[in-house]
């Protein structure tokens, strides 16, 4: 039973990772229907620019505002440079651009910083709180509530204030947004900015357990994007269902089965739901189908 | 086109090289190198370059090998062993180097060696597996110690300290895969018996599952972790954070004061094979590495700010031997250097001593490993080993 | 007969490349060249493939290279473990990669945009994931030697004998591609891109062409993934994984999508260009973002029909 609560423990540290993480593709998406294959980049600046600024001396709160304000520049800058000239693209030319800019964010970061791995210290020390015979780390706790901080705060924002219903607006209907006055590019600008910084968030605090370097962002993102499908983009309560759901996965194929295709388990999933149930577990069937 | 823009290019430099270089009347000695700056290997290559960069650059102020300059070409093949073939076709056609020390990786090294062997030029790799130097091949050398050894060390410590029965957790990466296959295969005949085995992939940011199986299963009395980057660090946090109390064996692959910070306070007491290259300044006076690992650390925290690593120390033992191997052939002919990389002995490298043969092209033997044991956040040469 | 005509007439680009192939090794002072020139013609013909899904066919694929990987390791597998001749392992490899791509397909291909492209690339990463774990039979992280293509005694080896092979068959996939667009399935296909209403509106079995384009491309990938194994002798997982699916799709938006003779130009340039620039290598993959960005951005076209639209003169 302990071992049981033990992988669980598991499947929660990580699920609370992919579900930060799939916040971010969800936001955007519901903004603009674009999927942000640079999400895990978001991810991994967090991490790295508050490590880097830290070795420079700055003080670490500080650091990781920093971290956070600057991503949340790279990610307005994405949309304002990348994105916006290229609308009216197809969803294959703009999934193109969003591969290409976090190719682009990772090889430079490989220069600006470096190819090692660098930790951060944990918020409350790293003595694991003991329940029912397993272990799990405080930091662990700290992630989880910042993805329900986040997912109260998003939902609030939405439901609301002016500002979130004019997202949802743009996302419905892009025309008839702009015709009832709403500027929907400041709203995409917007959504960009804002799951840049989720993603700058979840980098400072997953990094005390999962550790960075600049190469993070891939399997991130594709995890956390497995977690967004799963629970049916475009939801963010199914986008952190979607990310707990698959760390559980993971941690009972690697406690139970072969831990060596722990990382097929996202990967099929996605394969799985696409086939079975596009829309995920919270989405609304808008797939459209041939 | 391209090719025809290169080629363009190429004879006119060709044309004002000869114009312009008459006055070096001795051509260079072209050493090639194909390593893994970039990529997912680059904790090994980008030490590896930056040693080979040093080194060739502080020789040829000294004035060079046999009277003649180095001339160091390296190429960074991104940890991907398609592209390792291609710039060893590239460094063999075009570049024409006369010996080779490079090969960061396994994979590359094998996707190499055939480019070599048919262009007869000695190739000195810096990969760890044993496949590369058994079955022995005529042009291939290696400096590295192999997994193999790795694992009997760490049996041979385990046997010492009647810990006979272990669990191993590896690393599914190429380094973690080989050294666990290695370790599989020697365990009987060094009296250890493996009673359960976990993996994990490279990137994970938690094994509590499968460290949560080894606890749980009875008898176990150690735990191995072959592995490579950033696993290592985190199975260790993970083992703390679980409470286990278990010896816990590293491998040479964590050989780096990052392990330590990383791994944080969960790093003590862990044990590991290491060169001595690790533990330089704590080397007793006499021990005969002591001058060359002491002297190497500083010239490369010196010149690279940062802290030493075995694998850079690799290279410089690959480039060392190389050389001296040209000093005593009196030429840089391929032939002749390969004749005489072969009669290495007696050669006090970063990694051991080496003493090469016809049938053993690495001359390593086990004392080359020392065991180490972290303590109070540092390396300690644990006596004996 | 303007130079638009000149330039839409379906052999012509069939007889520039073949013209090409032919003509390149005059330029080539060393055998390095020709595995250059190899590698590119091998490249081409998975690009060409995957250029028929995405240029014409209008889906897209970001796990093109599990395809390249399964022809990869058919030829290693094959002859190491199971004994058979690697020509017959060579066919054996495109069957199986066909019929993957008919069970993966069909459920899939009912699916539209940046779903299809996930889906792809989950399966992308399964291939990769299974080929590092199966160690037994892929050898694993390491990978595994190929052994060399042996047919009726003459065993192919040499990087000039490999150059005319890709070449050749480079040219071969050409001009079935070529006659693929110009067939009923290939103007079934183009109305697919321009409104997949329409054309079922129109009547045209729209799940099954896209299947038949799906698998035709799985099939050009998985036989250059061979050639690729034979040529080089050696194989690692690395041949099917992410940042090489990236790579193919990256040749196909550069050279142009829908553009079977951009295929070859994709798959130079990025088959050159870090040859070409290797003391940039550490900037290689900040560059690889870059064009990728402006190409989509600015010209989506890719670079062949854009320089054939300049060519060709403003329209009216």
């Amino acid at each position: 039973m302990a071992e049981l609560l033990q992988f669980v423990f598991s499947g929660l540290t990580v699920g609370a990772i992919y579900a930060l993480v799939a916040l971010g593709f969800t936001l955007i998406y519901k903004a603009s229907d674009i999927i942000n294959f640079a999400q895990g980049e978001f991810v991994m600046l967090g991490g790295m620019i508050t490590v880097f600024a830290a070795i420079a001396g700055v003080p670490l709160p500080l650091a990781a505002l920093l971290a956070v304000i600057a991503t949340t520049a790279i990610g307005l800058a994405l949309h304002r440079f990348a994105i916006a000239p290229a609308r009216g693209a197809s969803p294959v030319a703009l999934i193109m651009i969003t591969i290409g800019a976090s190719i682009f964010l990772r090889g430079t970061a490989q220069i600006i910083f470096d190819r090692r791995f660098h930790s951060l210290p944990s918020l409350f020390g790293n003595d694991p709180i003991q329940f029912g015979g397993a272990a799990i780390l405080p930091q662990s706790l700290v992630v989880l509530a910042s993805a329900t901080v986040i997912v109260i705060l998003l939902w609030l924002f939405i439901d609301r204030t002016f500002l979130g219903k004019a997202v949802i607006a743009t996302a419905a209907n892009r025309l008839a947004a702009r015709l009832i006055g709403i500027d929907t590019r400041r709203i995409v600008d917007l959504s960009f900015a804002l799951s840049a910084a989720i993603g700058a968030i979840a980098g400072v605090v997953i990094t005390p357990i999962a550790l960075t370097s600049y190469d993070v962002g891939t399997l991130l993102a594709l995890k956390g994007f497995a977690a967004a499908m799963l629970g049916g983009i475009g939801s963010a309560p199914g986008a952190v269902v979607g990310g707990l759901l698959i760390g559980m996965f993971e941690a009972l194929a690697a406690g139970y089965l072969s831990s060596n295709y722990k990382d097929a388990v996202a990967f099929l999933i996605i394969l799985v739901v696409l086939i079975f149930i596009p829309q995920g577990l919270f989405g609304r069937a808008k797939i459209e189908r041939v | 086109m391209k090719a025809l823009q290169r080629v363009t290019a190429a004879t006119v430099i060709g044309f004002l090289a000869l114009l312009g270089g008459g006055y070096q009347v001795l051509a260079q000695i072209k050493i090639g190198s194909v390593l893994s700056v970039t990529g997912p290997a680059s904790f090994l290559g980008d030490p590896e370059k930056k040693t080979l960069e040093i080194y060739v650059d502080e020789i040829n102020a000294k004035g060079g090998v046999n009277g003649q300059k180095l001339q160091l070409v390296v190429y960074d093949d991104g940890g991907n062993a398609d592209n390792a073939r291609t710039f060893a076709t590239r460094l063999v056609e075009e570049d024409k180097i006369v010996a080779m020390v490079g090969g960061s990786t396994t994979g590359s090294t094998l996707a190499m060696i055939p480019i070599f062997e048919d262009a007869k030029i000695p190739f000195i790799s810096l990969a760890g597996a044993i496949q590369i130097i058994q079955p022995v091949r005529s042009w291939v050398f290696k400096t590295p110690h192999t997994d193999k050894m790795a694992c009997e060390k760490i049996f041979a410590d385990l046997k010492a300290r009647n810990l006979t029965t272990i669990a191993l957790i590896s690393g599914t990466g190429a380094f973690g895969k080989s050294m666990r296959d290695q370790c599989v295969a020697v365990a009987p005949s060094s009296g250890i018996k493996i009673a359960i085995e976990e993996s994990y992939g490279p990137r994970d940011s938690d094994m509590t599952p499968q460290l949560t199986n080894i606890k749980n299963k009875a008898g176990v009395l150690a735990v191995v972790n072959p592995g490579f980057g950033q696993g290592p660090a985190i199975v260790t946090r993970n083992y703390r954070q679980l409470g286990i109390t278990l010896p816990l064996y590293q491998s040479h692959g964590v050989a780096s004061k990052q392990f330590i910070e990383l791994a944080g306070p969960a790093a003590e007491g862990v044990r590991l094979p290491a060169a001595a290259l690790l533990i330089a300044d704590k080397l007793p006076a006499n021990d005969p590495q002591k001058p060359v690992v002491v002297d190497y650390a500083r010239t490369y925290q010196q010149k690279t700010g940062q802290a030493v690593s075995t694998f850079g120390g690799h290279a410089y033992d690959g480039l060392m031997i190389l050389l001296e191997a040209m000093k005593r052939a009196k030429t840089a002919d391929p032939v002749k250097v390969r004749a005489e990389i072969e009669k290495t002995k007696g050669y006090i490298g970063t990694g051991g001593i080496v003493n090469m043969s016809p049938t053993d092209h690495m001359g390593l033997d086990l004392s080359a490993f020392r065991m180490l044991e972290i303590k109070g956040g540092d390396w300690t040469l644990i006596p004996g080993t | 007969m303007t130079l638009r005509t000149l330039l839409g007439h379906r052999l012509l680009p069939a007889l520039v490349v073949a013209a090409i192939v032919v003509a390149l090794p005059w330029f080539f002072p060393s055998t390095y060249y020709y595995r250059i020139g190899a590698l590119v013609f091998m490249f081409a013909l998975a690009v060409v493939g995957l250029n028929l899904l995405m240029g014409f066919a209008g889906q897209v694929s970001l796990g093109h290279a599990g395809f390249v990987g399964i022809g990869a390791y058919s030829v290693a597998i094959g002859p190491v473990h199971l004994g058979l001749p690697s020509w017959l392992c060579l066919f054996a490899g495109a069957v199986l990669s066909g019929a993957v791509a008919f069970l993966v397909g069909r459920p899939i291909l009912r699916l539209k945009g940046h779903y299809l492209a996930v889906a792809t690339l989950g399966f992308g990463l399964l291939v990769a994931i299974v080929l590092t774990n199966e160690a037994g039979l892929t050898g694993g992280p390491d990978g595994m030697s190929v052994p060399r293509l042996t047919l009726f005694s003459w065993t192919v080896r040499g990087t000039e004998t490999w150059y005319w092979i890709a070449g050749a068959t480079f040219v071969g996939g050409f001009v079935v591609a070529a006659n693929l667009m110009e067939s009923p399935t290939g103007r079934a296909l183009q109305a697919i891109h321009d409104s997949e209403i329409a054309a079922l509106v129109l009547g045209v079995d729209v799940a099954r062409k896209k299947l038949a384009v799906f698998v035709i491309s799985a099939i050009y990938a998985s036989m250059a993934g061979s050639y690729l194994a034979l040529f080089n002798g050696h194989v690692t997982p690395d041949v099917a994984g992410f940042l090489r699916s990236i790579e193919l799709v990256a040749m196909v938006v550069l050279g142009g999508m829908g553009s079977i003779i951009g295929s070859l130009v994709g798959s130079a340039l990025l088959v050159v260009l870090p040859q070409a620039l290797t003391i940039f290598h550490q900037y290689e993959q900040t560059v690889l973002g870059l064009i990728l960005m402006v190409f989509m951005i600015f010209l989506r076209r890719g670079i062949v029909p854009s320089l054939a639209a300049a060519l060709a003169g403003p329209r009216k």
